[in-house]
């Protein structure tokens, strides 16, 4: 049967079908549905984990327990979990294992464009690439045997466009998989200096016969063309090149690590010209250089962003990228969304804010312009810290959410009271991991099945970190927020501030849309400055309100100083 | 090789529905027996900002996305975005931009556009109704569809002159 599946939808699909038993990821966009689809099969242990490496771990567990695990993220969710990656390349497993990254050319949600295909090299780990949602689907089964057969963790690396792009794949029943027994090997689980010497040995001859594998993969596939230009592409590229040059010889690299050397150099043979073509670094590149063959390889410019069907007659053509102006709307904070109501205040204040991975990331953007820094996940509570040290007289209040705090925001808070550091840091609890969609976390009392289960105190927990003041506070009521910010700020004393009020995507009540009286409105624009989807100017600086977008939130109606916006009790 | 294949993107901003358009075309097109590709970007962009789905169906498909000047057609759904989503119709490509005022007159909730927007594109793309149906009937949940399927019918039969 052909059913039409997103590229995560087809991992999930895969992995099901392959017998997998246990599958963690923390969610991550582009990799996020892959764990939400997972979750749909009763047959598989799913579980949102409180950050990368835990699930990492959890998945690896499991897998050294002796069943098929899953571990699911994007690329810089990798960066969490890379202590784990890098000595269970030593240990390998006992079930399969197979670590699923998404990364984000172009970055559409991402923080930076980093290349997972080096993780191969650096963890001396085997490399799957698929170029779309059906070889998704065979990858990751054809992953699970590579992984149990030469008993190590195989990497799937996906991008955006293949974990988000859709296409009908063929798909078939699942197969359980006996339980391989669980054997205590402390040689091999045990990575004291004395054991991992013996296992480096191990991985260095896993490799050798990893490279030998390579070239007898059926996916690293030639497809005969006119053999005057020959291709060596991987993943989404290659259909940028199928549509470019349908005549021309292909090679199609489906294991990106380790390389097949002896069928790069007998492909490079049969053709005049050898092009790769690659999105990101130049890893096929730099490898084929190695070996000597002469390439055409794309301009340093389109290491940058992403590749698609034009691009590829320039870099055959030995063209610089041509920038395409970017004129997208830009993204902003929901209407009624309660971080609006934060930063709002906190621009007010002048304060400088460090901030966090998720939606309040949107707050740098002007209008708002209230947010000053954002570089991974629990720098909303070290940056107060580090910052504090560089520059005693600059307020600073850190910014992050309940999902994010748990993640990575627990170890610095814990540090900063350690360290006698004092400071504010406000915990934007909006009860969701928002910014990919919507998952639970152990602040909802959820699990990824919404299953009711232990609900994480935040308040009981930051006191036992050793914050001085734990507040709770509904920042809907902005004055109430400024007053308690203001007087946190002015202690010397280390402060957690839990700003708790639902995201919209959970909280859809509507209250009446606010009145406004255009004979009252001075034309100041001050409502215009809180980059409200349904606030508009119209002629003349007067405004107008969407009542389908407004949701009665009423923050226009606070910050109007002329009584034009009225609350509407109606 | 000769290839046929048809391009359609879909463009305007979050919220709008674009994404459970191109989602009803996808699957149609897939009950028609063909080859098909959908492809999207979630995260940051359905906050607001501009968001674009491409559909790409035909014997044999690769890029999951549609280049500059080839699509076939352009399903616009704010006339904000207009501007920026043109550059991808091809010469003599067809715009249902147009339909947005017609839209706007027939339906009595925002959240219909895209049925609406789908209904009109249906009636120019050589997919069978009972493909349409199908499609309609995988996409929607039971409670929504009836409203769904008068939307569709109504965009559908639209004319413009």
């Amino acid at each position: 049967m052909r059913v039409l599946l997103s590229g995560n939808e087809a991992v999930a699909r895969g992995a099901w079908e392959a017998g997998v038993a246990v599958a963690c990821a923390y969610p991550g966009t582009p990799s996020t549905e892959i764990l939400e689809n997972v979750a749909l099969y009763p047959e598989i242990d799913a579980q949102w984990s409180v950050n990368e490496k835990v699930a990492y771990e959890v998945a690896l567990g499991a897998a050294m327990g002796g069943r098929r695990s899953l571990f699911a993220c994007k690329h810089v969710g990798l960066n969490v979990a890379m202590d784990p990656l890098m000595t269970s390349s030593y240990t390998g497993i006992s079930g399969g294992f197979v670590v699923v990254v998404c990364d984000d050319p172009q970055m559409h949600s991402s923080q930076n464009e980093q290349d997972t295909r080096w993780v191969g090299i650096f963890g001396k780990l085997p490399v799957l690439e698929p170029a779309g949602p059906g070889e998704a689907r065979e990858f990751v089964k054809e992953a699970f045997a590579i992984s149990e057969e030469y008993d190590t963790p195989v990497l799937l690396r996906m991008t955006t466009r293949v974990s988000h792009t859709k296409e009908d794949v063929e798909i078939s029943e699942r197969v359980e998989v006996e339980p391989r027994p669980f054997v205590r090997d402390v040689a091999k689980y045990v990575m004291i200096p004395k054991n991992a010497r013996g296992r480096h040995v191990v991985v260095e001859a896993r490799m050798a016969r990893l490279q030998a594998l390579a070239e007898r993969m059926p996916c690293n596939r030639v497809e005969e063309g006119c053999g005057k230009l020959g291709f060596v592409t991987a993943g989404v590229s290659y259909n940028y090149v199928k549509e470019a040059y349908p005549e021309a010889s292909v090679l199609k690299l489906g294991m990106a690590y380790p390389f097949c050397d002896e069928k790069i150099a007998e492909f490079a043979g049969t053709v005049e010209q050898v092009v790769v073509v690659e999105e990101l670094d130049p890893f096929i590149e730099d490898h084929l250089k190695a070996l000597g063959i002469a390439v055409t390889a794309k301009d340093a410019s389109f290491r940058i962003g992403e590749l698609g069907t034009a691009f590829v007659r320039d870099i055959v053509e030995g063209k610089k990228k041509h920038a395409t102006p970017v004129t997208a709307r830009k993204p902003l904070f929901c209407a009624g969304c309660p971080h609006r109501f934060a930063f709002v205040v906190l621009k007010k204040m002048r304060v400088y804010v460090a901030g966090d991975i998720g939606c309040y990331a949107l707050a740098s953007l002007p209008p708002l312009s209230s947010l000053h820094t954002c570089i991974c996940m629990g720098t909303g509570v070290t940056l107060v810290e580090g910052l504090g040290l560089a520059m005693r007289d600059e307020r600073v209040v850190g910014v992050l959410g309940d999902s994010t705090f748990v993640h990575s925001g627990i170890t610095g808070l814990i540090n900063a009271a350690y360290n006698k550091a004092k400071g504010v840091v406000v915990i934007l609890d909006n009860s969701i991991t928002a910014m990919t969609g919507g998952q639970q976390n152990p602040t909802t009392g959820l699990t990824i099945r919404n299953e009711p289960t232990k609900k994480l105190d935040l308040e009981k927990l930051c006191q036992s970190c050793g914050a001085d003041n734990v507040d709770v506070i509904d920042h809907s009521d902005i004055a109430a927020f400024e007053k308690l910010v203001t007087e946190r700020l002015a202690e010397d004393a280390l402060s957690v501030i839990i700003a708790r009020s639902p995201c919209k995507m959970i909280d859809r009540r509507r209250r009446p849309v606010p009145a406004y009286e255009q004979e009252l409105c001075k034309q100041c624009g001050l409502c215009l400055q809180i980059d409200c989807p349904a606030l508009t100017a119209i002629d003349d600086g007067f405004i107008a309100i969407d009542g389908n977008v407004c949701v009665g939130c009423n923050l226009c109606t606070d910050v109007c100083r002329f009584g034009a916006l009225k609350k509407n009790e109606a | 090789m000769k290839r046929s294949v048809c391009n359609i993107v879909f463009g305007g901003i979050g919220g709008q529905g674009i994404l459970k358009a191109s989602e009803i075309c996808a699957t149609a097109a897939l009950c028609e027996g063909h080859h098909v590709k959908k492809s999207e970007v979630h995260g940051m962009a359905q906050r607001g900002g501009s968001v674009e789905s491409h559909v790409r169906f035909g014997d044999a498909v690769y890029s999951p996305l549609v280049g500059a000047g080839l699509a076939d057609f352009l399903v616009c759904f704010h006339k904000d975005e207009h501007q920026r989503l043109r550059p991808f119709l091809k010469p003599g490509g067809t715009d249902l931009t147009d339909y947005l005022e017609p839209a706007a007159r027939a339906i009595t909730h925002p959240r219909h556009l895209n049925t609406f927007l789908v209904g009109a594109l249906s009636a120019r793309l050589g997919i069978g109704e009972e493909s349409w149906t199908k499609a309609m009937h995988a996409v929607f949940d039971a409670k929504i569809l009836e409203e769904n399927l008068k939307v569709f019918r109504a965009g559908r039969s639209v004319e413009i002159q």
